[in-house]
C-alpha cells in the first residue's frame, strides 16, 4: 500500500516538474495557436479556447521566413558536412599515422577548443567585410568548417579499434583514404551522428555572428528573423511570434527526442564551443 | 629499432619501410591541411589580430589604424563603466551557473527514480538544449511583458505588485540570468543524468548494506562520484555564461542604465551598435575576454586528462 503510494507521489512529482520545465514549450505551441487577443488577456489563458492557424500564416507574410528558414538550413548542413569532413581526416591523421611533431599538432587542435569565438569574432567581421563577404553564404559558413571538438570527438572513437584493422587494411594496399571511407566511416557511424547532430544544433542556432554579417532580411537566418518580430511586433501580436519560434524548433526538437543517446554519448568528451 | 619491430610482427614489414614513411607523413599533411587551414584564417590570424587591434584606435576615418598602446588597457581597468561591466558579468555567471547546477543536479536525481516510463521524462527534461538563445529569450520576453506577460499575471493571481522584469535596474540581470538558467538546464540534466547512470548499482548496493540511506546515501556515495561531472559542468556552464550575448541583445540590448551589460554585450555594443565602430576598444576587451576563458578551460583540460582515458 504504502509502495503504491510512493509511486504514485513519484509519478505526480515527476509530471509537475516536467510541467514545469516544458512550460515554455507548450505556452509557445499554445499560444502559436491563439488569437492575438486572446493570448493578450488577463488572466492569461493557457489554452486556447478555439485554435486556429492563422497566426502561422501571419508570420510568413511578415518577415521572408520560408526563405530564412532556407538559409538556416543550408547554412546547419553546410557546417555538419564540412565539420564531419575535415574532422573524419584529421582524426584519421592523428589516430593512426606516424608523423613528425603530432603531440604539438593535437594540441593546436585542443587550443582552439579553448578560444571563445567571441573573442575573434572582431577581425573575423573586418576580414569578411574587407573581402567583400557580407551578407553571403560563405560568410556565415566558411568559419565554422573545422572543429577542434570533433576530431578530438572522432579521434577518441578511432583509438577503440584494434590497430591491426589499420595494419591489414594497408597490406592488402587499401590507401588511406580508401580505408578511412569504405572501413572506418561505416564502423564510426555512432561517433559521427554524435558529431553531425552537435554541429547541426549549435549552427542552427547562432545567434552573434549571422546577427553581425546578415544584412537583409532575406539574408538572414532564422533566428535573426524571428527576433527582429520582437522589436517591432511583440506587444501588440505575440501570437505570430511565437508561431515562429515553433517552426524554428521543429527540426532541433526532433534531434534532442529521436537522437537523445547519440547527444549523451558526445556530451562528457569535451567542451562545447558556444 | 624498427628492426627489432618487424622481426616481432613479420606482417608489419611492409608498414614501416622508409618509402611508407614517407607517405604516411605525406597523407598526414594532406589530411591535417583543410583543418589547419581554417584554424589559421578563423581562429589563430584573427586572435593574433585581437591582440594587435586591441592596441590601435580609430582614425579620421573611423579605420582601427592609429597606433594607440596600452591607453585602451588602461581605459578598461579605471573607467567605472568598465567596471560596472565586469561585475554585471561576474554577478551573471553566479546567478546563471550555481542555478543551473544545483537545478540540474534536483533533476537529474529525480530521473534515477525506479519507475515505469522514466525514459520518457528522460528524454523530455532535455527539451531546453533543443532551444536556441533566441527562441528562449523571444518566449521569456513575452512571460516578462510588464502588461500581458505571464509572470506579472501569475503575480496579480497572488495579489502581489507587479515586478518590472526588464524595466527595473536592480530586476533585470536576475530576469535576464532565469532564461539563461532554463536555457541551460536540458544540457545540464543530460549530463549529470549521464554521470549519475554510469554509477554501477553494486555501488549502491554495497553502501546500502553498511546501513547508508537517503540523504547519508546521497553525500557521502552519491555526490562524490559525480564530482567529475560536476566539476566538467561548473567549467563548461561558466564559459558558456561568459559568453552569454544572445539573451542580452534581444532581452534587454544591456540596459536598463547598462546593468546587463556583460563584456561581451560591450564588445558588441562599441563595435557594431548605434552605428558605433570603436573596434580597437573591443578588441581589448576580447582580449581580456581570452584570458579569463583560457584560464578556466585550462583547469578543465588538466582536469580531464585525469578523467578520459585515451588509450
Amino acid at each position: 500500500m504504502t509502495r503504491a503510494l510512493g509511486r504514485a507521489l513519484t509519478y505526480a512529482l515527476m509530471v509537475a516538474v516536467t510541467f514545469v520545465l516544458l512550460f515554455p514549450l507548450l505556452y509557445a505551441i499554445s499560444g502559436s495557436l491563439m488569437s492575438a487577443q486572446e493570448l493578450s488577456r488577463y488572466p492569461p489563458a493557457l489554452l486556447p479556447s478555439r485554435p486556429q492557424l492563422s497566426s502561422f500564416h501571419d508570420v510568413l507574410q511578415a518577415i521572408p521566413l520560408a526563405r530564412q528558414y532556407l538559409n538556416s538550413a543550408v547554412v546547419a548542413i553546410a557546417v555538419t558536412i564540412g565539420q564531419l569532413a575535415t574532422a573524419a581526416l584529421s582524426a584519421y591523421a592523428f589516430a593512426f599515422l606516424r608523423f613528425p611533431l603530432r603531440n604539438l599538432a593535437f594540441g593546436v587542435f585542443l587550443a582552439t577548443m579553448m578560444i571563445p569565438w567571441e573573442a575573434v569574432i572582431i577581425p573575423n567581421y573586418l576580414f569578411m567585410s574587407s573581402n567583400g563577404l557580407i551578407n553571403t553564404y560563405p560568410a556565415l559558413i566558411l568559419p565554422f568548417l573545422a572543429a577542434g571538438f570533433g576530431t578530438f570527438l572522432l579521434r577518441q572513437f578511432f583509438l577503440s579499434f584494434p590497430r591491426d584493422l589499420y595494419e591489414a587494411a594497408l597490406v592488402d594496399g587499401c590507401g588511406h583514404l580508401r580505408f578511412l571511407w569504405t572501413i572506418l566511416v561505416p564502423l564510426s557511424r555512432p561517433a559521427l551522428a554524435s558529431l553531425g547532430i552537435y554541429a547541426f544544433l549549435q549552427t542552427w542556432n547562432q545567434y552573434f555572428w549571422p546577427l553581425l554579417v546578415t544584412k537583409t532580411s532575406t539574408m538572414q537566418t532564422l533566428q535573426i528573423g524571428i527576433s527582429s518580430l520582437r522589436d517591432t511586433e511583440a506587444a501588440t501580436a505575440p501570437n505570430f511570434i511565437l508561431a515562429g519560434v515553433v517552426l524554428a524548433l521543429i527540426p532541433t526538437l526532433l534531434l534532442i527526442y529521436v537522437g537523445q543517446r547519440h547527444i549523451v554519448r558526445g556530451l562528457t568528451s569535451g567542451a562545447i564551443r558556444g | 629499432m624498427e628492426a627489432v619491430e618487424v622481426r616481432g610482427a613479420p606482417r608489419a614489414i611492409v608498414a614501416v619501410g622508409p618509402r611508407h614513411r614517407v607517405r604516411e607523413v605525406g597523407a598526414a599533411i594532406l589530411f591535417l591541411a583543410p583543418s589547419l587551414v581554417l584554424f589559421a584564417l578563423f581562429t589563430f590570424w584573427p586572435l593574433i589580430r585581437t591582440f594587435v587591434l586591441s592596441f590601435y584606435g580609430n582614425d579620421i576615418i573611423g579605420r582601427p589604424t592609429l597606433f594607440v598602446g596600452t591607453s585602451q588597457y588602461r581605459q578598461l581597468l579605471s573607467s567605472p563603466t568598465m567596471r560596472e561591466t565586469l561585475v554585471a558579468t561576474g554577478l551573471f555567471a553566479l546567478m546563471t551557473v550555481i542555478p543551473s547546477l544545483l537545478l540540474g543536479l534536483a533533476l537529474a536525481l529525480l530521473l534515477q527514480a525506479r519507475i515505469a516510463g522514466i525514459g520518457v521524462f528522460r528524454t523530455l527534461l532535455a527539451t531546453p538544449f533543443a532551444f536556441s538563445v533566441a527562441t528562449a529569450s523571444v518566449i521569456f520576453a513575452i512571460f516578462y511583458n510588464p502588461g500581458v506577460g505571464v509572470f506579472n499575471g501569475f503575480l496579480q493571481l497572488l495579489h502581489q505588485p507587479p515586478v518590472g522584469w526588464l524595466t527595473s535596474p536592480t530586476a533585470a540581470l536576475p530576469s535576464v540570468a532565469i532564461a539563461s538558467v532554463w536555457l541551460q538546464l536540458g544540457y545540464n540534466v543530460l549530463v549529470l543524468s549521464a554521470g549519475l547512470q554510469a554509477v554501477p548499482d553494486e555501488v549502491y548496493e554495497a553502501a546500502r548494506l553498511d546501513g547508508a540511506r537517503g540523504l547519508a546515501l546521497l553525500r557521502h556515495v552519491t555526490l562524490p562520484l559525480l564530482t567529475p561531472s560536476l566539476f566538467f559542468l561548473l567549467v563548461v556552464t561558466t564559459i558558456i555564461s561568459l559568453q552569454s550575448f544572445g539573451q542580452i541583445h534581444i532581452l534587454t540590448r544591456g540596459g536598463p542604465a547598462n546593468a546587463t551589460t556583460t563584456l561581451v554585450y560591450a564588445i558588441y555594443y562599441n563595435s557594431f551598435a548605434f552605428g558605433n565602430s570603436n573596434f580597437g576598444l573591443s578588441s581589448a576587451m576580447a582580449a581580456v575576454l581570452f584570458v579569463i576563458v583560457v584560464a578556466i578551460t585550462s583547469i578543465q583540460f588538466g582536469l580531464l586528462e585525469r578523467r578520459v582515458f585515451y588509450r
